[in-house]
């Protein structure tokens, strides 16, 4: 019948692997939100040069695959000389990378505010900050955070490929298991309930809140 | 910082990175067609909804099969809940458990339709979503048979709707080729220029160069979208 090589210590190595995973999605999703957050503001209320200039440097990071940039980030510090792991590469890249998307997600959100509603807070005496606070704010977090839910979740997919520059996460762990085992099927699956698990619950909820909120729309 | 940089052996090598260039945009095109008629399929099988005429029941009615709605459902969640890259290696290396050995091309291609059709199944369904039923009743008052009705009022609103987040798919279609080098695949160009970094120990130069590639293609495809949209779009 049905029989494996899978241990129990590589369920526990795969499971370090997913930790990983989460690690560099926790700092990539941390960093790139504050980049992208200032970013996605400035882009949305600064002077049109700053816009088209922040616009075409964030571009790049979008027009670009993730595994080229982490090559390059990666051999750009071995050239500079730079002694940081490449753990800390892996979440520097993602973090310029998430920041790109973020930064589209708020400016999106902050010109979905409508412009009327805009002068009228202004001719109810609220200063431009008081503005934004008050009312841009609230409208475009609740028009973002669906998107943002999302990109999240890419992110923690897009964490897969620092495995080139030697990272251990959860799909490298896996196929450090198959090289032992030589059961790839057993392995991969696992790998990919591992993901699902870990992905599917925070889409869930994604889709739950934006429903929920478009009743109040 | 001690080191010099060699730009001239990357220069050299632009005509074999172009030749891979084409590589990268025909997998990307061919993933694009597979993907998108899998979608419509996927999209078909998870919820299709029939326009019928039937007095009183309403016009639209659901129509499913079990089966058919698992089989779409589960691949839609898997393509749209694991890293394209862990689709790819279950095609290259998860399916020789089974006695099918895969060649890194066809893996790729085979890996990365696979997630388009996910995501563009859903955004089909987003697309279909968007237009008002009362319009296909409308459509079918005027005397328009069903099919009609489909093709003269639903499909051209539906491509409207879809052609953006089509043209988004195409871009990260080929973004994704790039993970072919990690099964092995030597021709496209992510893998081209790592057969010359293997070589010279050029990384950055060489991959600098991919990278502006792959930044022009990108753009070329995203503005000649932007010019067809502007035409079709008009009205």
């Amino acid at each position: 019948m049905f029989e494996t090589d899978f241990a129990r210590t590589d369920l526990m190595f795969m499971l370090q692997g997913a930790g990983m995973t989460l690690m560099l999605t926790f700092w990539a999703v941390l960093g790139g939100t504050l980049m992208g957050f200032v970013f996605g503001v400035l882009r949305a209320v600064a002077p049109w040069w700053i816009n088209a200039t922040l616009g075409v440097v964030l571009d790049v990071f979008r027009s670009i695959p993730l595994l080229i940039q982490f090559i390059l980030a990666n051999s750009f510090k071995s050239i500079v000389g730079f002694d940081v792991s490449a753990f800390a590469v892996g979440c520097v890249v993602l973090a310029l990378y998430t920041s790109a998307y973020c930064a589209e997600i708020v400016r999106a959100g902050v010109l979905a505010v409508p412009t009327t509603t805009r002068r009228a807070a202004r001719s109810l005496g609220l200063t431009w900050w008081q503005d934004l606070r008050w009312i841009v704010y609230p409208i475009a977090l609740r028009v973002s955070l669906p998107s943002w839910t999302g990109l999240t979740l890419g992110v923690m997919k897009d964490t897969a490929l620092v495995l080139w520059i030697g990272v251990v996460e959860l799909l490298r762990a896996s196929q450090v298991i198959v090289t032992r085992i030589q059961e790839p099927l057993v392995v991969l699956s696992l790998c990919g309930l591992i993901y699902f698990l870990m992905s599917f619950p925070i889409s869930r909820l994604g889709a739950y809140l934006e429903t929920k909120w478009r009743e109040y729309d | 910082m001690n080191y010099t940089f060699h730009w001239r052996q990357a220069f050299q090598a632009l005509p074999d990175m172009l030749g891979g260039a084409l590589v990268t945009i025909e997998i990307a095109v061919l993933s694009m067609v597979i993907g998108v008629a899998c979608a419509v399929a996927l999209a078909l099988a998870r919820n299709l909804k029939v326009p019928t005429n039937a007095a009183g029941r309403g016009i639209v009615r659901q129509w499913s099969y079990p089966l058919a709605r698992g089989f779409a459902t589960a691949w839609i969640e898997t393509a749209r809940n694991t890293p394209a890259l862990f689709q790819i290696y279950m095609i290259y290396f998860g399916l020789g458990s089974l006695g099918i050995f895969v060649d890194s091309f066809p893996a790729l291609l085979a890996g990365i339709s696979f997630n388009n059709a996910g995501y563009l199944a859903e955004t089909l369904r987003g697309g279909l979503r968007a237009i008002p039923p009362t319009q296909m009743r409308a459509a079918r008052s005027l005397g328009m048979s069903a099919p009609q009705a489909f093709r003269l009022i639903v499909l051209p609103q539906l491509f409207r709707t879809v052609f953006h987040p089509m043209t988004n798919q195409m871009v990260w279609a080929i973004l994704m080729t790039s993970l072919g080098v990690v099964v092995g695949l030597n021709s496209d160009l992510t893998g081209v220029t790592n057969g010359y970094n293997v070589r010279t120990f050029r990384t950055f130069e060489f991959f600098v160069m991919a990278a502006v590639i792959y930044y022009l293609i990108t753009k070329v495809v995203t503005l000649s979208a932007r010019l067809v949209a502007s035409r079709l779009f008009r009205y």
